[in-house]
Formats: C-alpha cells, structure tokens, sequence
C-alpha cells in the first residue's frame, strides 16, 4: 500500500486544486482525485468555456455596429463549430495548466472517483472499475455541483438541454428558451441572442437576476429587451413536451396562459450539490437538502473532514471554493491567525452583453437591515471613456451605511464592470469609509471614474452629472 | 525651498508645551544635531536639535510662549544657499500636517507635508510619536508611543462610541482592529477619558467657585502645565478606577537597626532611607505576588514581568512620580542613588518622559510630614499606589504584654477591576513580611 497522506481532495475544481496546492506550500503532503478532467466544471465545462463563447459574441455583436466607429466590412458572419472549438480549446489549454501546477507543487493526482472508506481512507475507483484505497490524516471533499432538474422539465440532451450541451451547440438553434435568470441562464440567452437565436427567458421570480439589486435588475431587462430578448418574468411553469421540431412549453404570466414554442430549452434553475457516492452518510457528515453541512471553518463536524465550494452550500463561485479551499488548508495545517470567510465580500459577476457585477448588500438588503442607507449612482453615459469606447449603457451604484460610512454594496451594470468591481471588493475588506474612497485618485480617462463618482454621489459631492 | 521646524511632541501624552528658550535667532546657520530651542512640558524641559542644515529663516513663535500646540510651526529653516527672499509668499502652516477629518464632508482631506517634508525635529527621546513628518491621518498610540493599527471604518466608529482603540485588540492580519472587534469592545473597552485630549486646561469643575468669592479677595492663579496635567489625570483615575483601600501595620525595628547597621558600614555618599527599603520591599512582593503587578486594559490585564516602581516626588505646585525601572533586580545602594538622582532630576524639571511615563505601582511617602495614615489616588496606568505614614514609637500587645515599637501604617489604594481584596491583602502580607524582616529581602 502507498504511503500515508497528510491532505487527499476529492475533486480538483477551483476549490480542490487550490487547496491541494495551498497544502502543498504549507508543507503537507497532498493527494487529489480527480474522475473527469483536472480543473473541474469551472475550467472545463463553466466559467471559463463560457467566457470563450461570450468574447465571440461579443465580438460579433461589434462587427454588426462597425459604422459607429467609423469601419466597414462585408459578408460578416460566423462559424458555429468554430466558436466552439476555441471555447474547448481555452478550456483545455487550462486544463494542461492545472495539470502542470499539481507538478510544480508535488501533489499525487489519483484518477478516478473518490469516496471516503472510513478510518482516515479514501476509496479510488479507477474507469476500468479497479478500486485502490490510500490513507490520509485529512479529507477535503470538493466534489462540486450539477445543474439541478425540475419536474416536467427533466434536460433529454436533445432539445432540452443543460449548460452542459448548451456550450458545445452544433449550431445556432432558431428559437430557444431559457428557464431560469441567475447568471447561468442570463449569459446563454445572451449568447445565443448575439448569434441571432429567438430567445425567450422565464423566470418564476417577479424580476430578473433577482439575487441583483433592483435597480440592476431593471437596467438589464431595459438592456436585454433593446437586444430582442423576450423575458417572461413572474411565471408558472406548466407541462413540456418535446416535439419533432424541438419542444414546447405552456406558461402562466399575470393569469395568461401562453405556450411557447422553441427548437431548444436550456434548462438553468440552480444547481445541486454532488452529494451522492461519495460515502457521507456512512462517515456521518450531515448532509442538508443538497449541500453537506460545515461550520465557518469548513469542518463538517466528523474529525478530519472538511467539505468546501459548492458542496458545502452557496454562493456557488468559483472563487468562493478557492477561499474556502485556502481557508481549510491552513486550518488542517495549524496555521494561527485565520480568519472565516465573509460571504458579504464576495463579488459575483454575470459574463452577458451588458455585463454584471456586485458586492455586499443590495439597497433593500441594507435597509431590511436596518441602515441609514446613503446610495449614489453614476451613469455610463456621462463618463469620458465610455463614450470613447461606445458602450454607454449602464450605471455604477454605492450603498453606504450613513452613520459610519462602511460601503456596505456596489452593484454595476455596463461594458468591463466585472473588471471593475474588485476595487470596491478591496476597500470593503479593508474597511476603507467613504473619506480614505473620496481621497483616492481614480486615473482619467478610464471607466474606473465612475466608481469614484458614485462615492461622490452618495455624498451629494458627485462632479459630472 | 524653506521648510518649517515643527513643535516637537516629546512624550506620547504631550499635547502642547511652552517654548521656554531659543539658542538661536534669526540668520544663524545651524546643522544636525545643534541645540535650538528648550522645550517646556507640564513635567520636563528637554532641549531640541535640529535633524537638518540649514539657517533659521524666521521664528515663528517667540520665547516664553505658553500653550503651543504639539505640530505648530516654530520656525523656517533654509537651505544653503537659500536668501530671504525664498520666504516670500511662503506659509509655513501649509506645509503642516492637518488634522484627520472629522466631518464627513470636510474637505481637509488634502494630504499634507506632500510639497515639502516638514523637517521633524528630533528630541532626546527616540518615540515615535516624536517623529512628525507623517502624512497618514494619526492613528492612535498606546502609551508607548506605538502606532495602534486599525481599518478606517473601526478608527471612525470608535471615534464615534468614545472607544479606546489602544485598549482594543485587533483580530485583523498582523493584529489589525476591524469592525468586528469592536462590537464586543463597545460595551468592555474603557471610553475615552472626555478631558484626555485636546484639552487645554484641567477639566473644569460643575460649580464655578468664582460664584462664591467676591472679585478681589481672593488672587487668580492660572494652571501650570502640570497642575492642568495634575487635574486631568487624577480626576480621570477617580471617575473610571473603582479605588478600594487596604491598610497595614508593619514593625519597623528590625528595618531601622539593618539601615543604621549598612549606614555605618556603607562608604561614604551611601545613605540609605527608609523608602529605599520600601522600594525594595514593595518591588519583591510584587514579584512574590504577581497578580498585583498589572494594568488593567479593558479587555485584558497585562501583567508586568518587572516592577517597576514609582516614587512621588512634591515639587513646588505639584508632584511628578519617576520610576525605577526593575526595582526587584536593583540593591538597595543602586535604588537610593537612583531614587536620589530622579528626585533631583525632577525638582530641576529635567526628566526625560521615559523616566516618568508607565510603571507598575508607586509609593507616597508623606512620613516625614509626620502624617500617620492617608491614602493615595492610583497614577493610571498603574493598578495600585502605596500610602506611607510615619514611622512611629507606638504601644503593641505582643505575647498579652504591652511593649514598645517602632510602626508605620501603609495603605494600599486597588483599581478593584484588575485586583481584588484578597489579592490585595496578599500583596501586603508579602511587603509586611520584607519590611520587618529585611533579610528576606536578601534571598
């Protein structure tokens, strides 16, 4: 038998590789498994594919305005498969590079799948079905998420899909409906919207992107409707059926009945903790609805075992997993001076044309919490940059708390606000108030003005508007 | 370019002083290291070099002037080679660092000193708060002189609940105070003292007495910088420490007969008193009662690995308590003289802030005004302070007979929120036991 482990991670997504090689620098000696491809959803079938597929979009979207600059082309069009391969491409050449940094760190990748054998041992069940045991003083289960399914909607691969077949199209469907507005759901209608797809979004909830603040929320509806999107907010789902052509689906919108026809059906309604096979129940971790239960310290109460990323419960991100894996890394290495991750601080993103981003509260978040709310916005349309770049859409939005001037949220809707947000995201960690942002020079011209501005703003200082 | 010399800070506490002599005047050319001024605190006159070459453009503050605040300009430097005429159009109070905002919507938020580094000027005293070319909004010191790091969001609420942020500890990266740890602290941490800063004068009194008294019969005296420090100090140590009082008896015959027996034999200079003995004996039975030895902190005691004793000393208008430092390690011969040389460094005004700042405990000797029994107000930061009487021929009971011997009562005043009664009296069983049997102190 091999030798004894100080560390295995099941899975080797964002949240697993990077514990692995967190340990690894810390000096234990560090395992991971890994049944499909190292690098996990997130490098090979989530964020990074995607972002492949939305830069062509987006680039396609531009080549359609190249008189606004000024250029001219003919016979502008796309190649399906092309667009693909490039995406898979990315995807693998991050893979490799996955591959090259569990060398670089001398971490053991075991194939196969894991599951915990009790006792300290992690059971590896190779694809040809051989099953290879290897002990260990700690367990991180990092074994991620799948697209959740609902009744009467159950993805077929065909014309219902998942995210999963909904990344490598063979081509641009005609007509497409997209179940769900998180930002799964938001970056596929907007992809395929690019590429001239009929897109239909239902929603149940009464807006889109609902976990946005709402002012978001309606700036991207107003945003994607100008596109040709048709969102169907505030809907009941009733029966599907798949028919020759693609599938059909009945909905009720403000007690209309309505049934909509499409060649495709992305199904995108959250996801589901892969919970299943990995021997839990046996070990006695807690499991809760789909996700494994774990404290602030990531430990799932049984000694040694520590669960992390999607698994372990929302929000599912990528670089919430990376945290927690780095996070339950140094607790297994006794690391002194750690601190739990505080999910407030966490940016999300959504990747469409416009693009997304926030962090911290929501204004309603912050009042239901009872703040003095202070807000500021600042609009696209009156920054020098944006106008230079043509992407005037969009505005940057603060939420301070009045009393102590804390930034309690940032939410930003427009071109490169993913980029954008991490600014805020520093300053609410650092615990910056409004003075120590106003005092900050933000370089002109850049989009990054207006984030100086909307300080300003919730201060009645704002200069440019 | 002119660049201005700043009023030096020469203690972490020091607010403003007097500019009580300058060494130089106008058009001298002085380089680093040159005596220029004499500064005058509530307890110290320390001189003041120059870090820089140069020649001294204007003075700005002339000798003899009281009140000035800690950071005011006090003169120009020039550079070599630099006329007169470069301080046309120059403001000196430009290039000073400004206070952090308070409102929100200041627009003081203009960093200063960006121009031209204000030249600090260096004190005998190498504390950091000395150095005051900084540019960062100041954060808060502890009492010696350390920077307390803490994220903008926690120094404003703190500023906002009246909390003391030294008496914080921080849960951050390196030990950094973040929001979170003062949600706790809101309630523990001790406020700050509401005369503690800023404050020019002693904290005035509910009742002015001026009410009762007809003008002209009686004279106005202004506060000394001391008596202001007097003030402030001992009305804060009476209003936030819970003070409860122990008293003792302590046979001093034995104590007498060893001092006149070293005496005799000491060489010559070598004079011991009776408070070098108690020194001692109070340094060592902090050391055998370690408990005693503390500061209370708000939300932790810090429990002193030395005693370092202070000893008051009744100057004209006032009192100063120096420490000895390690007094458990020192004999009695090095106490006396260092105990000799700090009380006439003190009479002379000539103490460095290190010499009287913190300390662990302190002892009051009113003996020798033939006081029997008083008690003492604690001298924050320290937990306790020893009240002396007079040594004293009194009738004992020993054995069911009436005898004859020499006994001085001490009272020992507690901040009761770091020792309790019977930790206390410990203490004091341990300092009996050295003062009427002074060998021990030998082992």
């Amino acid at each position: 038998m091999a030798e004894q482990y100080d560390l295995v991670v099941i899975g080797s997504g964002p949240g697993g590789y990077v514990a692995a090689i967190r340990a690894s620098q810390l000096g234990l000696k560090t395992a991971i498994v890994e049944r499909d491809a190292l690098g996990g959803i997130c490098l090979n079938w989530g964020c990074i594919p995607t972002k492949a597929l939305l830069r062509s979009a987006e680039v396609y979207e531009t080549l359609h305005k190249l008189d606004e600059f000024g250029l001219k082309a003919d016979n502008i069009g796309y190649d399906a498969e092309a667009v693909v391969k490039r995406s898979r491409n990315v995807a693998g050449q991050l893979s490799n590079g996955v591959t090259f940094l569990m060398k670089k760190n001398k971490i053991d990748v075991i194939e196969g799948s894991g599951k915990l054998a009790g006792d300290g041992k992690v059971a590896v069940e190779a694809k040809d079905g051989k099953t290879s045991e290897i002990t260990t003083k700690n367990i991180i289960l990092a074994t991620g998420a799948r697209a959740r399914t609902i009744e009467g909607l159950e993805p077929d691969g065909k014309a219902i899909w998942t995210y999963r077949e909904a990344m490598v199209p063979q081509a641009i469907p005609k007509s497409l409906i997209v179940v769900g507005s998180g930002a799964i759901g938001i970056e596929f209608a907007s992809f395929y919207r690019a590429f001239g797809a009929e897109v239909t979004v239902v929603e149940v909830l009464n807006r889109i992107l609902p976990v946005e603040d709402e002012e978001i929320s309606k700036e991207a509806a107003k945003a994607f409707k100008k596109r040709g999107i048709r969102l169907l907010t505030g809907a009941k789902i009733g029966k599907t059926e798949v028919t020759a052509s693609g599938a059909k689906m009945r909905v009720t919108v403000n007690g209309k009945d309505e049934t909509l026809d499409a060649e495709k059906i992305i199904s995108a309604v959250g996801i589901v903790g892969n919970v299943e096979n990995i021997g839990l129940e046996k070990a006695g971790v807690k499991i809760e609805k789909t996700h494994v239960v774990v404290n602030e310290w990531l430990e799932t109460g049984v000694k040694g075992i520590y669960a992390i990323g999607d698994l372990a419960g929302p929000p599912w991100l990528a670089h919430k997993a990376s945290h927690e894996g780095i996070l339950a890394a140094e607790r297994i290495a006794g690391v002194k001076n750690v601190h739990p991750i505080n999910t407030r601080l966490i940016p999300g993103c959504t990747y469409s044309t416009p693009q997304i981003a926030s962090v911290g509260l929501t204004e309603a978040k912050a009042k239901e919490a009872g703040y003095e709310v202070k807000v500021g916005r600042f609009p696209f349309r009156a920054n020098g940059k944006a106008i230079a770049l043509g992407e005037t859409e969009g505005f940057v939005k603060t939420v301070f708390d009045g009393k102590t001037g804390e930034l309690l949220g940032a939410h930003m809707i427009g071109a490169e606000v993913t980029e954008l947000i991490q600014g805020y995201g520093v300053a609410m960690t650092l615990e910056t108030t409004e003075a120590e942002l106003m005092q900050a020079v933000f370089p002109h011209p850049t989009l990054s003005e207006m984030m100086g501005e909307a300080v300003l703003d919730a201060y009645g200082r704002v200069l440019h508007t | 370019m002119p660049t201005p010399i700043l009023m030096p800070a020469l203690s972490p506490t020091m607010e403003e002083g007097t500019l009580a002599k300058w060494h130089v005047k106008k058009g001298d050319s002085v380089s680093a290291g040159d005596v220029i001024a004499e500064i005058e605190t509530d307890k110290a006159t320390m001189e003041v070099e120059a870090v820089d070459e140069g020649t001294i453009g204007k003075i700005l503050v002339d000798e003899g002037t009281e009140g000035v605040a800690v950071n005011k300009p006090i003169a120009v430097l020039l550079e070599e080679g630099e006329g007169e005429d470069a301080l046309e159009g120059y403001d000196a109070l430009k290039d000073t660092p400004v206070a952090p905002p308070k409102d929100t919507e200041a627009e003081a938020e203009k960093p200063a000193g960006e121009k031209s580094e204000p030249t600090p000027v260096k004190s005998e005293t190498k504390k950091p708060a000395a150095d005051t070319g900084g540019k960062a909004p100041p954060a808060p010191e502890t009492a010696k002189g350390e920077r307390v790091f803490a994220s903008p969001l926690a120094r404003r609420i703190a500023d906002q609940q009246g909390i003391d942020l030294t008496a914080v500890s921080g849960s951050g990266p390196h030990g950094r105070i973040v929001k979170a740890d003062l949600e706790g602290a809101a309630k523990s941490a001790p406020k700050k003292a509401a005369g503690a800063s800023g404050s020019t004068q002693g904290p005035m009194p509910s009742i002015d007495p001026r009410a009762f008294y007809e003008k002209g019969t009686y004279e106005e005296v202004p506060l000394d910088g001391m008596r202001k420090t007097i003030a402030r100090r001992l009305t804060q140590s009476m209003q936030e420490i819970p003070h409860f009082y122990l008293t003792i008896d302590c046979e001093l015959d034995e104590l007498l007969a060893a001092r006149k027996k070293l005496n005799e034999e000491a060489g010559e200079g070598i004079k011991l008193s009776v408070n070098d003995f108690l020194i001692r004996a109070a340094a060592l039975a902090l050391i055998k009662v370690p408990d005693a030895n503390v500061s209370f902190a708000g939300n932790a005691l810090l429990k002193h690995k030395s005693a370092d004793i202070g000893i008051a000393v009744a100057l004209d208008g006032g009192l100063i308590t120096p420490i000895i430092r390690g007094a458990e390690k020192k004999g009695l011969a090095e106490i006396s003289e260092e105990a000799k040389s700090l009380a006439a460094r003190a009479r002379d005004k000539k103490l460095k802030p290190a010499e009287y700042e913190g300390g662990s405990f302190s002892i009051s000797n009113l003996g020798m005004f033939g006081i029997k029994h008083f008690t003492g107000v604690i001298n924050p930061p320290q937990a306790a302070i020893l009240a002396v009487g007079k040594g004293e021929e009194r009738p004992v009971v020993k054995s069911g007979k009436l005898e004859i011997a020499n006994v001085m009562t001490v009272t020992m005043s507690c901040d009761h929120r770091a020792i309790d009664g019977a930790l206390g009296a410990r203490f004091l069983e341990a300092f009996k036991s050295y003062v009427e049997y002074p060998a021990r102190m030998l082992l």
